[in-house]
């Protein structure tokens, strides 16, 4: 495994070496840096063109220039980057760690999302194949695949952020309003869940009923703008989840898994009230060490009441520890929003990573990234979603047709148990490569979202140093996506390596 | 051998002929292998949609505004500003009059028109061609490549295998829209951002897929019988490979042929929105949309035909390929019906 290892990172550097040249050859080639000075009419002309010269080392021939750069790189690995100048003879070094930073926050989010979601929608379109919801979903992935980015972006940031921030002014909604949104949700909820016809006019009618009477009520509450959710509805939530996850694992029935899921929610309460002052004016180690702590403690009870079914209690308490520290952070931020609206009245931004001049609490502040950060995650998110949701489906139904699922069925395992336990995890080892590609591959995509949003990120760095035909921060930009992608690549096989036993070297 | 039979058995020998004879005339003629595909590509409802859909655009886009120096149906040119009416807007109305519409109408100028006073049918119809003609080339020419390379690696492994190898691993390094990007603004500088230089760039780039997925189709077809009895028989290396191995791999290049013609559509409308692709004399559905990026609140027609048609371009050409797909490799369609049933039961 080592060795395989390591001949796998020796091609990667190789290949990255040679990406680089390849790269750098084409960016200096591909247009003149000084064509703005030569048309400039200003007195001190040569000398912007001799100091712009010296910032680019245009008086290099080309492989020298290539080298320099190298040669500046190389000191990374004595933790002395020199990464050039741009074309204004500042440092890219230092604008790099800023732009790498606020792109990273971007596609991390949004490809943790896609991957959920998509996977979650794809094993649902699996199992009902050739269903309504297959071809609702089959129709949407292939309408995400077809749009084009900035289109869409320009789309969302007219209709959802505009309308939205106005909406948000008044909130309210007409009385057809409310009966058109429940019956959309009443359909969507009998697609989703299905079954015979009566079992779907059930859901349909009470999930309408329950969207009927329950968006009244917030607006009743004014809940829009003064948003609570309370000890009493974390614990609810976290009750659902609880109960939830032991019934999809091994069974409503099974105390081993249920009881440390339900101590968790008992803990959780406890510390909603321990952590109530902590978290009003928190920094982001709190959050940081709080989320920890909420998944490793449950997984600790988890361990020692888990008894044979060790590590099924552990997952499914985890996971209700997780919600209820992901609920109280909502609670939290509930609470801030009313004085955030104050703040900012438009919250949803369409422009930057900030507002400008944005001063408030740790929670009014973290709305702010948030409301910034919406749009061009929920944009990224919904067009990788598309290709994780396809590949879920393709390979649930490969394994769907494997020997092992019939054994499994023909033993008189329940359909949960052969989904879940055999089906699912088999079906997860193709998706696990997709999510390495996908991660490196947003990274480069995150160029269009960017411009489309005015961020300023790595790929605003890329588009405005290629129109100046800059090398630097092109290649800066080449360097931490060339980098993530043969890492991740790597990553890829050795995962699938671990995973598969069949195709270990 | 008939001499040897007993009568009896003769008797038994001659019903089962008539019976084989029989089942042979009942079950319908045997197909052939492309038969059975152009059939299940006809029986595809969404490819067949698709397939008029896209039949309807490229004509309109190439007949109405005329092309090469032929001149279409369409009366008005996508160079002549003439007064704006009404503000521009569009006077396409399909709301019929008997819902309290304006009723059918196509009008002077049914996609409105363009600050200046052009027709933004004809310049919507002009970008059709331009974004069609880029997507096509692009195809085309990446399928050549990949399919070529692909075949060439699998065919002959050791070294060759692995610098093609090594050559595609470089361009999926670089991500594609960077290496594109650079390349399109290399071909704009240089050769004057003609479409075809950008076509060329962009079909150079983008066959490192269908070389991977060639590569391990020949990897295991080599292996077959006919494939040594070819050899045996003193084929050329070349017939080998063009006349034996490449046709089996048909469905593969076929389907991602497809895919690719998607791609570049995208590709290029992107590569236009951030400035590295089609440039302004020239024209294309990106350009447009970039273009007019910020008319939408005055002007939100001058941005939603041209991304309206890109999208039905894209999605109708993606639903074909999924179409042939289905066609060429049926494996996903059949077995399933049985497996839905099966889960009602358990339900």
């Amino acid at each position: 495994m080592l060795k395989f290892i390591l001949k796998r990172l020796g091609a990667s550097i190789g290949i990255l070496f040679a990406a680089s040249f390849l790269l750098y050859v084409l960016v200096i080639n591909s247009g003149d840096p000084l064509s703005d000075l030569r048309e400039s009419i200003a007195d001190n002309r040569d000398y912007l063109m001799q100091q712009r010269s010296d910032y680019m080392n245009l008086d290099m021939p080309w492989f020298q220039r290539y080298w320099t750069w190298l040669v500046g790189v190389g000191g990374c690995f004595a933790l002395k980057c020199d990464l050039g100048t741009n074309i204004q003879g500042i440092e890219v070094t230092g604008l790099l760690g800023a732009a790498a930073s606020s792109t990273l926050r971007l596609v991390v989010l949004a490809t943790v999302l896609a991957a959920i979601a998509g996977i979650a929608v794809g094993v649902l379109s699996a199992i009902r194949q050739y269903s309504g919801l297959d071809y609702g979903v089959t129709f949407l992935t292939f309408l995400f695949f077809s749009l084009p980015v900035f289109w869409a972006a320009v789309m969302l940031k007219e209709y959802m952020a505009i309308g939205y921030n106005d909406w948000m002014k008044d909130p309210s909604f007409s009385t057809v309003q409310i009966v058109l949104i429940a019956l959309l949700f009443g359909f969507l909820m009998q697609v989703f869940l299905a079954g015979s016809i009566r079992r779907r006019l059930a859901t349909f009618a009470v999930s309408a009923a329950f969207v009927a009477v329950v968006i009244p009520y917030l607006l009743w509450l004014n809940f829009f703008r003064y948003p609570q959710l309370g000890p009493a509805a974390i614990v609810v939530l976290s009750l659902a989840v609880a109960l939830s996850g032991t019934a999809m694992s091994v069974g409503i029935r099974n105390k081993l898994v249920l009881y440390p899921a339900l101590v968790t929610v008992g803990l959780g309460l406890v510390m909603y009230y321990a952590t109530f002052s902590l978290l009003k004016e928190p920094n982001t180690w709190v959050l940081i060490v709080g989320g920890i702590l909420s998944v490793a403690v449950p997984g600790a009870i988890g361990h020692f009441m888990g008894g044979r079914l060790r590590k099924t209690a552990m997952t499914v308490s985890a996971l209700t520890g997780l919600a209820f520290g992901g609920l109280t952070v909502i609670d939290h931020i509930f609470r801030a929003w009313p004085g955030f609206l104050a703040l900012k009245p438009r919250p949803i931004g369409t422009i930057g990573s900030q507002t400008p001049n944005f001063t408030g609490d740790f929670w009014e502040t973290f709305l702010d990234r948030g409301a910034q950060l919406l749009l061009p995650t929920l944009l990224l998110a919904i067009i990788s979603l598309a290709s994780y949701s396809r590949y879920t489906r393709a390979s649930m139904l490969e394994v769907g047709q494997q020997d092992y699922i019939r054994t499994a069925r023909s033993k008189g395992l329940s359909e949960r148990t052969v989904i879940f336990r055999h089906a699912f995890r088999n079906a997860l080892i193709p998706i696990a490569t997709i999510a390495a590609f996908d991660f490196a591959g947003l990274i480069g995509g995150a160029v269009i979202t960017e411009t489309v949003f005015g961020w300023k990120g790595m790929g605003q760095m890329f588009t405005t140093g290629l129109h100046a035909v800059d090398p630097a921060p092109v290649m800066a930009f080449f360097l931490v996506t060339g980098t993530a992608a043969v890492l991740f690549n790597m990553l890829a096989d050795i995962f699938y390596a671990l995973l598969d036993p069949r195709i270990r070297v | 051998m008939k001499s040897d039979i007993e009568p009896d058995e003769q008797e038994l020998v001659s019903l089962v002929e008539v019976e084989d004879a029989e089942l042979a005339r009942k079950s319908s003629q045997s197909k052939s292998q492309g038969q059975l595909v152009r059939r299940r590509f006809l029986n595809h409802k969404a490819a067949m949609i698709s397939t008029v859909v896209l039949v309807v655009i490229t004509l309109t886009a190439f007949t109405s505004i005329g092309f090469a120096g032929i001149p279409g149906w369409w009366g008005q040119s996508y160079l002549k500003s003439s007064s704006v009416v009404n503000g521009g807007a569009p006077t396409l109305s399909l709301w019929p009059s008997w819902l309290g519409g304006p009723g059918f109408a196509i009008g002077d100028h049914p996609f409105g028109q363009d600050n200046t006073g052009k027709d933004y049918f004809a310049l919507v119809m002009r970008g059709t061609q331009k974004s069609i003609i880029i997507a096509v080339t692009v195809g085309a020419l990446s399928t050549f490549i990949g399919a070529i390379i692909g075949a060439v690696a699998g065919y002959f492994r050791g070294w060759v295998d692995e610098v093609l190898m090594r050559l595609t691993d470089l361009f999926i390094v670089i991500p594609l829209l960077v290496l594109a990007a650079v390349l399109g603004q290399l071909a704009g500088s240089k050769l004057g951002g003609s479409i075809f230089a950008l076509a060329l760039v962009l079909g150079l780039l983008t066959w490192t897929g269908l070389a991977r997925l060639v590569r391990g189709e020949i990897l295991s077809l080599r292996e077959r019988e006919y494939v040594a009895a070819a050899q045996a028989m003193g084929s050329k290396t070349s017939r080998v490979i063009f006349k034996h191995l490449l046709p089996n791999t048909i469905g593969v290049i076929v389907v991602n042929a497809t895919f690719a013609i998607a791609g570049a559509i995208l590709l290029e409308t992107s590569l236009s929105f951030l400035g590295f692709g089609v440039k302004a004399p020239e024209s294309s559905l990106g350009l447009l949309i970039s273009q007019y990026q910020n008319a939408f609140t005055n002007r939100p027609w001058l941005f939603w035909w041209p991304g309206m048609l890109i999208v039905a371009i894209a999605l109708s050409v993606n639903f074909l390929g999924d179409g042939l797909r289905d066609a060429f490799d049926p494996r996903q369609t059949k077995k399933t019906r049985r497996r839905t049933k099966k889960e009602e039961v358990s339900e």
